[in-house]
């Protein structure tokens, strides 16, 4: 118990738990984009894949619930960090001069709330149908529930869809800072790794960006209709 | 070359304090940057004013006692250079230079351009020691030490504790400082015994301080004078996540 304290209270302990509930995410943004994939396969598979998922609520529910965990960790970690880190700066320098900082890490609170805003428009528009409530009853010839025809109805809307990617950009964004900042801040990241480390991150990064705007663009496009 | 400084004046640790513009006249560009603040505190103290107060000690890079933003940047424009060490010739006739102290909750400013960095004798004191008695010098030799490790710990130990690294973080993180010293010792097999005691407990007294966290941006090693590695920060994540894992 004393430990667990130990790692709360401390600085390095917050950074711990941020990259492994950051690892947690991004985990879960990888399988949600390779089941979201399966849309080019047809209506079939990704139908029948959400009805796998339906039939274990065990399963879902267990997922859910962890998954709602760590982003309140991730969240609310982020934020004493930001608040103790504002409170150790009191009184700004006249010059606003920035060195060595990249983009994606001065920015990262901003990517990291942006992609905040949009899980909840994200789940109010699929998980909750409070965008289009048709969403949630459409069925497929089998009866179950055409979630093809909804991701499809769904990015047909050009301004949706256009969300959608601006958001996958922002959390490229995140993750190029992110991935990298995990290893760091778990103490993996030795010399002999830091390009190799470097890299993962931005070709990871870049292959979630493209995976999941994959599907609004051939949408829009008419390649999934 | 003549200048024009913006510096920082505050007259103690409870007032405000605010820029005052001043005229640096004559100046050479064999003179170090403290050189040429010594010659505009002459002309102050000719007129009866009070002279620019900054810290300085050694004036050749190895102690760790000056250091000044001057125009945004910890010690100056030059990479891997004290602010004493530091010469005009980084500058040119006619120049703004705006000079200020190092900002930080945990660096409380003193008088103009002086912070108290005690803050890090405390984060030391916590740790950064090696408790036994060595008696007379033993053989360099009757211990072996591997390439590796000695580089790496003499790349640490290079660290004066400027503070240069938490003026230039913007979460005034000592990150940097504090990894140099936990790194520099515990490479070492004199001080690797104690290196769980040590990563705890000197983690526990820069949090303590007020000092920020490290968001893993890199402007501490980019501005340090002794181009101290943020690996060593990735070191002693590592160090204390053992330590955590071992120990309590
Ligand atoms: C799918 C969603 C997300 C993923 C995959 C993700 C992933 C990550 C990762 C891997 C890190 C690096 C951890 C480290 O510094 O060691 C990180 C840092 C961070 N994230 Fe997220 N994140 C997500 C959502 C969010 C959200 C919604 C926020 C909203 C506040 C946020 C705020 C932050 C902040 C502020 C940091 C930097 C913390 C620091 O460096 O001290 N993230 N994120
Ligand atoms: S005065 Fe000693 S390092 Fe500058």
């Amino acid at each position: 118990m004393s430990k667990l304290k130990t790692l709360y209270q401390s600085s390095l302990g917050k950074k711990y738990i941020m990259a492994l509930t950051g690892l947690g995410l991004f985990a879960f943004v990888i399988i949600h984009m390779l089941g979201n994939l399966q849309i080019f396969l047809g209506p079939d598979p990704i139908n029948s894949y959400a009805e796998f998922l339906k039939s274990k609520p065990a399963l879902l529910w267990t997922a859910r619930i962890g998954l709602l965990a760590i982003a309140a960790l991730h969240i609310t970690s982020a934020i004493q960090l930001i608040m103790i880190n504002r409170r150790a700066r009191p009184v700004d320098y006249s010059t606003d001069k920035i060195v060595a900082a990249s983009f994606a890490a001065r920015t990262i609170i901003v990517s990291g709330l942006i992609i905040l805003m949009f899980v909840i428009y994200h789940l109010l528009h699929f998980t909750f149908g409070a965008v289009d409530p048709k969403f949630l009853r459409y069925e497929d010839y089998l009866g179950r529930h055409d979630v093809y025809r909804m991701m499809v109805e769904g990015f047909s809307n050009p301004f949706a869809s256009a969300f959608y990617i601006v958001s996958m950009g922002l959390l490229c964004l995140h993750l190029t800072h992110g991935v990298s900042s995990t290893f760091q801040s778990l103490g993996l990241k030795s010399r002999a790794y830091v390009a190799a480390i470097d890299r993962l991150a931005s070709i990871s990064a870049g292959v979630i960006f493209l995976g999941n705007c994959a599907i609004p663009v051939a949408v829009l496009a008419g390649l999934v209709k | 070359m003549n200048l024009t400084l913006k510096v920082w004046r505050q007259k103690d640790a409870s007032s405000s304090g605010r820029f005052v513009e001043y005229e640096a006249r004559n100046i050479i560009e064999e003179m170090s940057f403290l050189e040429m603040l010594d010659v505009v505190n002459e002309e102050l103290v000719a007129k009866g004013e009070d002279p620019i107060a900054f810290d300085h000690d050694c004036r050749e890079g190895i102690c760790g006692t000056c250091g000044i933003v001057i125009d945004g940047s910890p010690h100056g424009p030059w990479d891997a250079t004290t602010t004493c060490q530091l010469h005009m010739r980084a500058f040119k006739s006619g120049d703004v230079i705006t000079i200020e102290p190092w900002r930080a909750k945990a660096f409380p400013v003193i008088r103009d351009l002086i912070v108290d960095r005690s803050a890090f004798d405390r984060i030391i004191q916590a740790g950064g020691f090696i408790s036994v008695s060595t008696g007379g010098a033993p053989d360099g030799n009757a211990i072996p030490v591997s390439k590796d490790d000695a580089d790496m710990a003499m790349d640490a130990a290079q660290c004066i504790g400027c503070g240069a690294c938490v003026a230039a973080c913007k979460n005034a993180s000592a990150m940097l400082f504090v990894s140099a010293k936990v790194s520099h010792l515990g490479l070492l097999p004199q001080g690797e015994v104690e290196q769980d005691r040590r990563v705890l407990n000197m983690v526990r007294a820069m949090d303590a301080e007020g000092f920020g966290n490290c968001t893993n941006i890199g402007s501490c090693e980019a501005v340090c004078p002794k181009e101290i590695s943020v690996d060593f920060i990735g070191r002693m994540n590592r160090d204390y996540r053992r330590a955590l894992l071992r120990n309590e």
